[in-house]
């Protein structure tokens, strides 16, 4: 029972938190609430016998995406979002394209309905079948590095790449003042 | 304990939210946010399944879907940062050079 209490919690905490970051007018507000999420997410990693993953999350999600999105927050200084333009301007404000974005809603939600019903065992607990060793970070490290080296290795050039190109990108141009 | 499926609403909810959030939002870095809160919606999913499945491989994934996650930031923001020095806006609307 306990276990429950804590997931619903957790799954509250991080889908209020997520809602929340949309409806923030503010962006600094959205990024503060978006970390409190990310942290709900890891207690569920925490639950699901991921703690590899759980301390990844906390520690480069909440630890170092979000201070740079701090960090681009303060430096732009930006105005907030300007809601009653946007009401006037949007494309989807449109009445018909409107009904036509529910009608395509409501088809989704359908199928993805009649699709779940033909599915079964997804009401088996999640844990039931396999121990939570499968989950340690001595099996993680173990798969990471015999089967996926190559996946590895190519996220080492990716981060490169994606380095070089942030600096590229956001440096001045040399004619600028 | 709790079923997968239980975990899989949580994660298409969350989803939903990030989708709604890039569609809804007229702002460059909450778009970048709805984003990362889209990958993380994924990421819960494939941790569940791989749970679920005895299988260490959900969790090697989501190690680098976070690592992809890291590098879009970067370059997002600088892109964000370069777009922001260009129009003084950081309404997307305002970008509309390639438009015919």
């Amino acid at each position: 029972m306990p276990e429950t209490i804590v997931f619903y919690t957790f799954s509250a905490v991080a889908i209020g938190a997520s809602a929340l970051v949309i409806g923030q007018r503010n962006t600094m507000y959205s990024v503060l609430l978006l970390i409190a999420s990310f942290g709900a997410l890891s207690g569920l990693y925490i639950q699901l016998d991921a703690p590899f993953v759980a301390m990844a999350q906390i520690i480069i999600y909440a630890g170092a995406i979000m201070v740079l999105f701090l960090f681009v927050v303060m430096l732009l200084n930006a105005p907030r979002e300007d809601a009653a333009e946007w009401d006037r301007a949007h494309p989807l404000h449109h009445p018909n394209i409107g009904r036509f974005g529910a009608l395509l809603a409501t088809l989704l939600i359908v199928q993805l309905a009649w699709a779940l019903a033909k599915v079964n065992g997804l009401d088996a607990p999640v844990g039931a079948r396999t121990d939570a060793s499968v989950g340690s970070v001595v099996e993680m490290g173990r798969v990471l590095f015999t089967r996926h080296t190559f996946a590895f290795e190519a996220t080492s050039v990716l981060i490169l790449v994606a380095m070089v190109g942030a600096v590229i990108l956001a440096r001045r141009e040399s004619g600028e003042q | 304990m709790i079923p997968l499926s239980h975990y899989l609403i949580v994660s298409a909810v969350l989803f939903a939210i990030g989708t709604a959030g890039v569609f809804l939002r007229r702002n460059l870095i909450t778009i970048l946010l709805s984003i990362e809160i889209m990958l993380n919606a994924v990421n819960l999913s494939f941790v569940a399944f791989g749970r679920f499945a005895g299988d260490v491989d959900g969790q090697i994934i989501t190690f680098f879907v976070i690592t992809v996650a890291a590098a879009e930031a970067a370059v997002g923001l600088a892109l964000v940062i370069a777009l922001f020095r260009q129009r003084e806006s950081l309404n997307p609307d305002a970008f509309t050079s390639l438009k015919w």
